[in-house]
């Protein structure tokens, strides 16, 4: 959608839209304002690594969640179940490939770990096309009902896990490569969580690169600001928005497996229980802004981390402190979008 | 007289009519009818579920409201009884400032989340409750020293209610009248006055205008409600019945604790209940409340049988698994909000309807015929 050159009244480049930067001052205004309350650098260092490792985890599931909403004002309740999914389907992966995953050699380690990634993506991904068409589409456009039949797809997935995998927890311990920490100075990081910042990195710049590169993406930011121009200029946005959801999806399978991972066990309750996060992490940042879901949840997880280590009894409810405060200063998340 | 006490609003359906008049006879005759603790067990908790529901549905079917922290009510009515009972001694001074304690505090919290957030969608309104749920639960399991954390409660009820205290010393149809007894005609008498002042509520003029709300909130801000102070009031109202529900909970179990009435489970209960139930009428939340709460403890006892019997097939026999209820109850909850989004209820009506309409137009047509 390039401007012709055969009409030059129109100028080249748009104007400039004014970057808002601020929201990206948080995040190192928090480490460093945590630096002094902690005191011990060494004990800082590792609760940072902590607290974006989670922060990254939660990005990569909550993305999808926020870009799905922006889309069609779709909000899913079941989109724990998606993350539970990919973290038991880590456990059979790894499971079924035990020799490699506890093999002394870290390129097998690192080998099964993918597979393990790449089989939960594409199920959730499969399982995200079907649940688009049975659960989301018959009540498309009615909030009410949508809440409900999404939280019922929630109940019913969180059964059928149950059903295939049984109900008790199952432990996922990490393959050998990935275990112990690595030093930096005095200050220990374990070596997953290092591995998981790289990764979450890695889908941001991705994602990033997609939604500002390429025609897809351009589409999707614009469906997300307003999806009625989109539609009148003769785009599918009811096919995009289905892409949109089964790559949501299977980014919440790629999540679960890391969060499974992370926490080193998997339960068929651990989606709903990050459900509440992810929703916080959603509206700090706006909801349907990508930017946003991403400062928001490193913030999540820092705050998480910092306060755990500071004040044990108030870290259960340091999300919804930083929710309230985030809104009274920005009633509509960091980056409001579109007309919301 | 019935049409005053049921506010006008009749079942309108011989098969509700049928189907209720079987409820209520069946709970007000439960310790006769139905012999042992267990039965009586789930009478009372349908009795329970039936005020709870039902203040969930001033809220969802009436309204047109999502919220996810009814349950956050029902707790603090629960332990409102539990703590005040643990504290001051079993007597009903303490039941009563209890509940008292708990209504001022449910009205308080009831009134700022309204106030606060139902300004936004729909959407918002139900993420915002759930994580304000989330947190008081957190908050109840940690305030140990008030509430007894994980453990929860027990606690004695004044000596009325106690199994011990005892009427007479024979056995009236064979059931001893103990104190046990005198607490179920408690709940029982609650339950139906509370009902009977939710239906009168829902068929004021007051609640016509929640209607419009839901049907067109838009609509309704143009004919001059102002929609904000309706929805906080619809919000703080339930809330208040939902803390009652709460309170009597604790009373009849004698216990309280995160897991008897914070818990998200049963906020999936009532959101099932009220949907298969039917959204939007009152007697769908009778109606619900017994076939839910009957499934929940008598469908796993049917799926034991289904499941030992198809023990040689490998996937069906974990689907019937006993514990797997749910399941199948989640599946009838999402074919109802798309099928038959009015629920038993309302289905019974439209087709009581439907009926009455085909018959007078029969008769209309016999008589220009003749």
């Amino acid at each position: 959608m390039s401007s012709s050159a055969a009409t030059p009244a129109v100028p080249d480049a748009l104007p400039e839209v004014k970057a808002d930067r601020i929201p990206l001052l948080l995040i190192p205004a928090l480490a460093l304002l945590a630096l002094p309350a902690i005191g011990s650098f060494s004990t800082w260092v590792t609760l940072t690594f902590a607290g974006l490792a989670m922060g990254m985890i939660i990005f990569i599931i909550a993305s999808g969640l926020t870009l799905v909403f922006g889309l069609m004002d779709v909000l899913n309740f079941g989109h724990g179940v998606f993350i539970t999914l990919g973290a038991f389907l880590a456990v059979s992966v790894l499971g079924a490939m035990a020799p490699w995953s506890t093999s002394d050699r870290m390129i097998l380690n690192v080998a099964v770990v993918l597979v393990a990634m790449l089989v939960a993506m594409v199920v959730t991904g499969a399982v995200g096309l079907g649940y688009e068409r049975l659960i989301i589409r018959p009540v498309y456009g009615n909030g009410l009902k949508q809440i409900l039949i999404t939280m019922g797809g929630m109940i019913v997935g969180e059964e059928l896990i149950k059903v295939i995998w049984g109900p008790q927890a199952i432990p996922l311990p990490l393959p050998t490569a990935f275990r112990g920490s690595v030093l930096f100075g005095e200050a220990a990081v374990e070596r997953y969580r290092l591995i998981a910042v790289v990764i979450g990195l890695i889908v941001f710049a991705a994602m990033i690169w997609v939604l500002s590169n390429t025609k897809v993406g351009l589409l999707i930011r614009a469906g997300v600001h307003d999806r009625e121009m989109v539609e009148s200029l003769g785009y599918h946005i009811r096919r995009l928005f289905v892409g949109v959801f089964v790559a949501g999806s299977a980014l919440a399978g790629l999540g679960g497996v890391m969060w499974g991972l992370y926490q080193q066990g998997v339960m068929p309750q651990m989606g709903s229980a990050v459900n509440v996060l992810l929703f916080i992490v959603i509206i700090i940042g706006g909801m349907g802004s990508v930017g946003g879901c991403f400062i928001g949840a490193l913030l999540v997880g820092l705050v998480a981390n910092y306060t755990g280590f500071l004040v044990p009894k108030v870290a259960l409810f340091s999300n919804i402190l930083l929710m309230v405060v985030i809104l009274l200063w920005r009633p509509a998340g960091l980056y409001s979008v579109g007309k919301r | 007289m019935l049409s005053r006490i049921l506010s006008g609003d009749f079942p309108r359906s011989r098969v509700l009519t049928a189907v209720l008049i079987v409820v209520v006879l069946g709970l007000a005759l439960a310790p006769f009818v139905f012999p042992g603790a267990r039965a009586l067990n789930v009478a009372a908790k349908i009795c329970v579920f039936i005020v709870l529901v039902a203040s969930f549905d001033l809220l969802l079917g009436y309204t047109g409201i999502v919220s996810f922290a009814h349950t956050m009510f029902f707790g603090i009515g629960a332990y409102g009884v539990a703590v005040a009972i643990t504290r001051m001694g079993p007597s009903w001074a303490a039941v009563a400032a209890g509940v008292g304690v708990a209504l001022v505090l449910s009205f308080a919290l009831s009134l700022v989340i309204g106030l606060f957030s139902l300004r936004v969608k729909a959407m918002f309104y139900a993420m915002i409750t759930l994580a304000v749920a989330v947190a008081f639960q957190t908050l109840a399991s940690q305030l140990s020293d008030l509430t007894g954390g994980e453990d929860g409660l027990s606690f004695k009820v004044p000596e009325l209610l106690t199994p011990s205290f005892s009427l007479s010393e024979t056995p009236f149809l064979g059931v001893s009248l103990n104190g046990k007894l005198i607490s179920y005609y408690l709940l029982f008498a609650a339950t139906v006055l509370l009902f009977l002042v939710m239906l009168r509520i829902v068929n004021s003029p007051f609640g016509r205008v929640l209607q419009a709300i839901r049907e067109n909130e838009f609509r309704a801000e143009a004919l001059g409600y102002r929609t904000v102070a309706y929805r906080t009031a619809s919000n703080v109202l339930s809330a208040s019945f939902a803390t009652l529900a709460g309170a009597l909970l604790a009373l009849w179990l004698r216990y309280n604790g995160p897991d008897t009435s914070l818990s998200f489970e049963i906020m999936i209960d009532i959101l099932l209940i009220v949907v298969i139930g039917g959204m939007g009428t009152l007697y769908g939340a009778v109606v619900g409340s017994a076939i839910f709460i009957i499934a929940q403890n008598y469908l796993q006892d049917l799926m034991k049988l289904a499941s030992n019997a198809t023990s040689g097939v490998p996937v069906l026999r974990d689907l019937l698994h006993p514990d797997r209820w749910l399941l199948w109850l989640g599946l009838l909850f999402i074919i109802s909000v798309y099928r038959f989004p009015i629920g038993i209820v309302g289905k019974l009506r439209v087709n009581a309807w439907i009926k009455a309409r085909a018959k007078a137009m029969a008769a209309a047509t016999a008589k220009g015929v003749s």
